[in-house]
C-alpha cells in the first residue's frame, strides 16, 4: 500500500446524505475480478444527469470528495473504495461514515476524514465559491486546511501509523502467527468444521 | 460488572491484545461468494500465501447466478467469468464450494445455518454485509470488505476495534399478520440508517424470545440497515432445537459440551449496554418503506409522509429526493400504491417459513392482472423442501414464477432485475435507488404483505383480502 502522509488537491461538493454503496457503484459493475477499472461505475446512475457535480468541468480534477452525512451505507463491497480511488479520489470527508465502508477505505489507503457537519457545510460553500481552491489534508498533523482555516480531525494512532507507513494488515498479523497457533490449540473441540463434508 | 453477550463472544476470541492497537480476533467460520473474493485470492497468490484454514471456510455461488436454466452455462460472460474464477480459486486453495446445481447451493446466509455450521458463540464473517443474519444464533457475525477477506483467508483472524453495545428491547406479543420483518423495519425507522453505527445490537425481550429461528434471522439480517455491523440474539432452547441433527451440528459428548457452553451465552443481569432502545410489539402493524433507504418506512395503514413534516433539514431534503425518485406524492395512502412486481426471496425472507407463510395467503387465489410475482427460494434445499410440501404448485397455480435459488432480484447483478420506472414490493433488505435494477423503485415488505400485494396489485396486508 502507498504511504499516506499528506495530500493537497481541489474538492468536490457532494451535497447528499445517505450515499449508499449501491450509489457509489451499482451491483452490475461489480463483476470484474481485478482491482482496477471500477471508475466507470462510480456514481453510474447519477452521472447520467449532466447537472451532477461529477460532470461539471470545474470539478474535473478534484481529488477530495466532500459528502453529506452517512456516506457509504449498505453493502460491504470494497469496490466502492476502489471505484473512488480508480477515479482519482485520495480523500473523502463527511460528518459520518458507515462502519464497513470506513474500515475498507482505511485498509485500502483512501483516507476518510470525519468533520462536524458545520465544517462540511462551510467547506461546501468555500469549494462552490472557488472550485480551484486548494485543500490540504495532513495526516501528520491530523488536520484539514483551506484558505486561512485549519480544522483538526480524529483518527486512532494505530490506523494513522499504518497509513503513514503504508503497511498492510496481513503482513503485520503474519508476524504474530505464534499467538494464532496458541489460540487454535485451545479452541473447543465441538466447534464446527466445513471439511470433511458431512451430510 | 457483568458482560453483554457481544462482549462475551468477543472476549472468547481475542488472540492478541495490545494497548493502542485493535484486538486480533479469531474467526470461526469464513463464508465466501463469487463477488467479493476474486481480488482476495489474487492477493494470496501474489504474496505466495495459502488459505490458513480451508476447514473453516465455505464458498457458495449466489449473487450473480441466474435463477432460470441453471443447468446451462451462465449466459452473461462477465458473470460466468466471476463464477468460474471462484470455482478455480476454491480448487486451487482447497476450499469447499457449493456450485450452481449442487443441492447445498444457495444464498450464503441461508446455507450456513441450514448446514448447522452457524452455531452460538462463534465469530462468523463474509464479504457481504448481511452476514449479520447469523447473529440470530448468538454468534458475532458481520460483513467485511475484500481486504479483510484476504486477511481472514491468510490468517483466520481480523484486527478489529471493539464495538459499543446497544440493547433493543422488544416486549409484548405480535398481532396476527405482523412478523419479525415488521419489527426490524420499525426499529430502523425509529433509530435511522445511522443509528446503529459503531454498535453491536442485541435484540431482547419477550417478543424476540417468542420468534422462531428463521424469524430471528430476518431481524438480525437487517441490523446493517440500521448501520450496525452486527446484531445478535441470545441462544435458547429454540436455537438448540434448530441446530440439533443438522449435518455439522455437534453430536454425542460434543453436543453436551456445546450446549453447556451455549447456555452461558447471554448478557448478564448486571451488564451495562452503551445504549438501550424500547419497542412495544403489541403496537406494531405491518410496515412498509416509502423512500430510498430502509429507514424511510411507515405502517402500511398510513400515508406517504410530507417532507415538510421532518424537522431535520437533511432528512427533509432526503425525503424530497426520495419521493421524486419513487414518483410518489405526499399524503397518498400507502395502500393505494400499485406495484408491478412482487419479489419473495433473499437472505432476509427466502427461507421455508417465509414461503409457507406467503403460500398460505396465496393458496386458491390469483396474482393480480398486470402484476408479476417471483418466488425465489433462498437455497436449493429450501426449494426442494417447498416442492415436497406442494408450495411450488400453490404459487404456480396463482400465476407466480417459481425459480431456482440465488440472490436474484435483491440486487441488480443477475438477470432478475426491475426495468426503469418499475415498482416492486420486495421481501429483501434494501430499497436504495436502482438496487433492484437501474431506475427501479422498491418498497420493502414482509412475506405476508408481499403475498397480499401480489393478489390485490396494490400494497396490502392479508387483512385487506
Amino acid at each position: 500500500m502507498e504511504k499516506f502522509i499528506s495530500h493537497t488537491g481541489t474538492g468536490i461538493p457532494l451535497r447528499r446524505s445517505n450515499v449508499d454503496t449501491d450509489q457509489i457503484i451499482p451491483a452490475v459493475y461489480l463483476k470484474r475480478v481485478t482491482r482496477s477499472g471500477f471508475e466507470d461505475g462510480l456514481f453510474a446512475a447519477w452521472r447520467n444527469d449532466p447537472e451532477f457535480v461529477l460532470n461539471k468541468p470545474e470539478y474535473a480534477k478534484a481529488s477530495i470528495l466532500v459528502a453529506g452525512i452517512d456516506f457509504g451505507t449498505g453493502s460491504s463491497r470494497e469496490h466502492a473504495v476502489w471505484a473512488l480511488q480508480n477515479y482519482g479520489f485520495k480523500v473523502v470527508i463527511s460528518s459520518r461514515f458507515a462502519d464497513i465502508f470506513r474500515g475498507n477505505s482505511l485498509k485500502g489507503g483512501l483516507l476518510t476524514v470525519i468533520l462536524p457537519q458545520g465544517e462540511i457545510e462551510a467547506l461546501w460553500s468555500a469549494i462552490e465559491q472557488d472550485p480551484a481552491m486548494q485543500i490540504a489534508v495532513d495526516l501528520e498533523k491530523k488536520s484539514v486546511s483551506y484558505k486561512d482555516r485549519e480544522i483538526g480531525f480524529d483518527l486512532d494512532d494505530y490506523t494513522r501509523w499504518r497509513l503513514m507507513e503504508g503497511l498492510d494488515d496481513i503482513g503485520l498479523t503474519m508476524r504474530n502467527l505464534d499467538a494464532v497457533e496458541n489460540f487454535e490449540e485451545k479452541r473447543a473441540k465441538f466447534k464446527p468444521k466445513t471439511l470433511p463434508v458431512l451430510s | 460488572m457483568g458482560k453483554t453477550l457481544a462482549e462475551k463472544v468477543w472476549e472468547d476470541h481475542v488472540v492478541r491484545r495490545n494497548a493502542g492497537e485493535p484486538d486480533l480476533l479469531y474467526i470461526d467460520l469464513h463464508l465466501i461468494h463469487e463477488v467479493t473474493s476474486p481480488q482476495a485470492f489474487d492477493g494470496l497468490r501474489l504474496s505466495g500465501r495459502k488459505v490458513r484454514r480451508p476447514d473453516l471456510t465455505l464458498a457458495t455461488e449466489d449473487h450473480n447466478v441466474p435463477t432460470l436454466d441453471i443447468d446451462k452455462p451462465i449466459a452473461d460472460p462477465v458473470s460466468r467469468l466471476q463464477v468460474d474464477t471462484l470455482r478455480k480459486n476454491c480448487q486451487e486453495f482447497g476450499v469447499r464450494i457449493h456450485s450452481l446445481g449442487d443441492v447445498e447451493q444457495g444464498i450464503v446466509h441461508v446455507v450456513g445455518p441450514q448446514l448447522g455450521l452457524t452455531q452460538p458463540g462463534m465469530t462468523i464473517v463474509c464479504g457481504d454485509s448481511h452476514t449479520s443474519t447469523h447473529g440470530a444464533f448468538g454468534a458475532l457475525a458481520f460483513g467485511i470488505g475484500t481486504s479483510e477477506v484476504e486477511h481472514v483467508l491468510a490468517t483466520q483472524t481480523l484486527p478489529l476495534a471493539k464495538p459499543k453495545t446497544m440493547a433493543i428491547n422488544v416486549e409484548g406479543s405480535l398481532k396476527p399478520g405482523v412478523t419479525s420483518k415488521d419489527i426490524i423495519l420499525a426499529i430502523i425507522a425509529k433509530i435511522s440508517t445511522g443509528g446503529g453505527q459503531g454498535y453491536v445490537l442485541e435484540y431482547r425481550g419477550s417478543a424476540i424470545r417468542a420468534l422462531s429461528m428463521e424469524a430471528r434471522m430476518t431481524i438480525c439480517n437487517m441490523s446493517i440497515e440500521a448501520g450496525a455491523r452486527a446484531g445478535l440474539i441470545a441462544p435458547d432452547q429454540t436455537t438448540f432445537d434448530y441446530i440439533q441433527g443438522r449435518p455439522h451440528a455437534p453430536t454425542g459428548a460434543d453436543w453436551d459440551a456445546a450446549v453447556e457452553y451455549w447456555k452461558t451465552l447471554k448478557s448478564d443481569d448486571d451488564a451495562k449496554f452503551d445504549k438501550e432502545i424500547y419497542l412495544n410489539a403489541d403496537e406494531l402493524s405491518p410496515f412498509v418503506t416509502w423512500g430510498t433507504n430502509p429507514g424511510q418506512g411507515v405502517p402500511l395503514n398510513e400515508t406517504v409522509p410530507n417532507p415538510e413534516s421532518f424537522d431535520d433539514p437533511e432528512e427533509r431534503t432526503a425525503a424530497q429526493r426520495a419521493l421524486e425518485y419513487m414518483d410518489l406524492d405526499a399524503g397518498t395512502p400507502m395502500k393505494k400504491i400499485k406495484v408491478d412486481t412482487v419479489f419473495l426471496g433473499s437472505c432476509t425472507n427466502g427461507r421455508i417459513e417465509d414461503l409457507r407463510a406467503a403460500a398460505a395467503i396465496i393458496k386458491g387465489k390469483k396474482v393480480a392482472e398486470n402484476t408479476r410475482m417471483m418466488v425465489v427460494p433462498g437455497s436449493a434445499r429450501v426449494r426442494l423442501q417447498a416442492e415436497s410440501e406442494g408450495l411450488d404448485q400453490i404459487f404456480l397455480a396463482a400465476g407466480a414464477e417459481w425459480r431456482s435459488a440465488g440472490c436474484s432480484m435483491c440486487l441488480g447483478m443477475n438477470p432478475d432485475q426491475l426495468k426503469p420506472g418499475e415498482r416492486s414490493a420486495s421481501t429483501s433488505n434494501r430499497n436504495f435507488e436502482g438496487r433492484q435494477g437501474k431506475g427501479g423503485r422498491t418498497h420493502l415488505v414482509s412475506p405476508l404483505v408481499a403475498a397480499a400485494t401480489a393478489i390485490r396489485g396494490t400494497l396490502s396486508s392479508p387483512a385487506d383480502l
